[in-house]
């Protein structure tokens, strides 16, 4: 029989974020960034059906990193939760920030409560009426919710891949060029530079200007059109600047 | 306030766990005083005048899509309730849903039909299918039985761009949840009878988006004509029958200028022929 050991509320809180942070890691990132015409979510995603990204309600979406099983089951009580308030009252009533915080909670709740924390970081963005009014959180395995703007990347390695986006990112932004930036930020991962395919992106958008329910995903010929823009352009601003380091690496 | 709700803010149980992807089921589980059932009535006497009637509604398919149309009339017995009711409920991307019979349930059956299909779609990641969609409707129709014994009968028509089949279906339904597909054309409502007569005639299989438009307006005057309970275009006040298109393109709702000019077309024929276009005898 061992005796049972003392540990700190601090030594027991700092193993659980560890724990989170490893596992959110070890994936691949996501980014989302707004642009002239809405909001774009990307993520680095090899599965087709397994979705990183998913519409929550008519303005709002959901993007998520870490374990699989743990974020489809936020999203899942997101969509019911979504749903039931916008059947109650109106659907003009369902806002990013109300989800935000049901997922905070919960979060919150799992991380003090639960001995494992769930490793997974989730944003919940709403396209306003203008870009003003675009709303993006980020929300972390404990629960502390971040209003963020412009742009912001998640999961894998994070930091590098938000300095990529911070080199690259203006405000206004059209679609194409907003893809561009993420799939610049995204090929910066662990440091390499990688090249990467449509069949290995996950892309979707908040459209402003669409009626009804905003949430759309670019795929198939459009995603590989758009990125083929996206790749010329690409070629046509390094060869313009042939002081940028990446120039030799074109074609 | 259901237990559901309590609690420290965080997302309840029922909320996390995989279960269902229906709607319905679901609040049925957490929330059953928010779906649309009334307790059964006891009176003597039908308490059908506590909401009024919606009435006519036609649709019909053409090459590459179907068109929906409804009048704008819902009546409290002798008395015109409500002269521009919209009596058309866009359901998803492609399918529409219209309903005749008591407004207020079938107004509330719609709405929740058409939460229920986006749940689905956004839960699954792929919408249901036509059929798919039909047979769900036909169930919720089914647990209104209670109320439609008690004379609150609601009778919907569905109608749906079929992407698989790449055509425009109509599925209609009886009080207890009966679901038929109908081919060409079809009308509910109490103007009904004059409406699919109408169609009948005017019916084509190679009608344009436009000509089918006409055709559902030329037989809602025609059962407005004949029905009492039934509207037709209301040039003073403007107020003209709603129509919907949906295509491979998806849903749209013909705009009042495009309808209004359509609908003084039709009002201008009848000036000239009061019983509107003649079909050749043989």
């Amino acid at each position: 029989m061992s005796m049972p050991f003392y540990v700190s509320p601090e030594q027991i809180m700092k193993d659980k974020a560890d724990y989170a942070r490893k596992g959110i890691a070890r994936g691949r990132s996501a980014v989302v960034l707004q642009y002239d015409g809405g909001i774009l979510f990307v993520a680095d995603n090899m599965s087709r059906t397994l979705h990183k990204i998913s519409e929550l309600y008519d303005r709002v979406a959901f993007a998520a990193v870490g374990r699989y099983n743990e974020f489809e089951n936020l999203r899942l009580a997101g969509v019911r939760f979504a749903d039931m308030h916008g059947y109650t009252y109106d659907r003009s009533d369902v806002t990013g920030q109300m989800l935000a915080n049901a997922y905070a909670q919960t979060l919150g709740a799992v991380f003090t409560e639960s001995s494992k924390p769930w490793e997974v970081e989730i944003v919940v963005g709403e396209v306003g009426d203008s870009p003003d009014t675009d709303q993006i959180y980020r929300i972390t395995f404990d629960g502390s919710v971040v209003d963020e703007h412009d742009f912001l990347a998640m999961g894998g390695s994070a930091e590098r891949v938000t300095a990529a986006l911070r080199e690259r990112y203006v405000k206004n932004m059209s679609l194409t060029e907003a893809l561009r930036v993420a799939v610049h930020g995204l090929a910066h991962e662990n440091g390499e530079r990688r090249e990467l395919k449509a069949t290995s992106l996950e892309v979707a958008v908040l459209e402003r200007s669409r009626p009804h329910r905003k949430f759309r995903r670019i795929q198939g010929d459009r995603l590989v059109r758009m990125l083929e823009e996206a790749r010329q352009a690409e070629e046509t601003a390094e060869a313009q600047a042939p002081e940028d380091g990446g120039a030799t690496d074109g074609v | 306030m259901s237990e559901a709700f309590m609690g420290s803010g965080r997302l309840p149980a029922a909320f996390m766990n995989p279960g269902t992807s229906s709607f319905v089921d679901f609040l049925s589980q957490v929330s059953p005083d928010r779906l649309p059932r009334l307790a059964d009535l006891t009176s003597d006497g039908s308490p059908a005048h506590l909401t009024p009637e919606a009435t006519t509604i036609v649709a019909l398919v053409f090459p590459g899509g179907v068109v929906l149309a409804g009048d704008r009339r819902a009546t409290s017995g002798n008395v015109i309730a409500n002269r521009d009711m919209d009596k058309l409920f866009r359901t998803d991307e492609f399918s529409a849903v219209a309903i005749a019979g008591a407004a207020g349930i079938g107004i509330e059956l719609a709405k929740l039909f058409q939460v229920e299909l986006e749940h689905y779609e956004k839960r699954e990641g792929r919408p249901l299918s036509l059929e798919g969609k039909a047979n769900r409707l036909a169930t919720m129709i089914r647990s209104n039985l209670g109320l439609a014994m008690q004379g609150f009968v609601v009778v919907p028509l569905l109608v749906g761009y079929d992407t698989a089949r790449g055509e425009g279906r109509i599925f209609s339904y009886d009080p207890v949840g009966g679901c038929y597909e109908e081919h060409r054309y079809h009308s509910i409502g109490s103007g009904s009878v004059y409406a699919k007569g109408a169609l009948k005639k005017l019916y084509r299989e190679d009608l344009t988006e436009a000509d089918a438009a006409l055709a559902a307006l030329q037989a809602l005057y025609d059962a407005a004509d004949d029905d009492s309970a039934t509207g037709g275009p209301d040039l003073q006040r403007g107020i003209y029958p709603l129509v919907d298109v949906i295509t491979e393109e998806g849903h749209r709702r013909m705009s009042t200028e495009e309808v209004e000019s359509l609908a003084r077309t039709v009002v201008a024929g009848r000036a000239e022929r009061p019983d509107g276009p003649t079909a050749p005898v043989r």
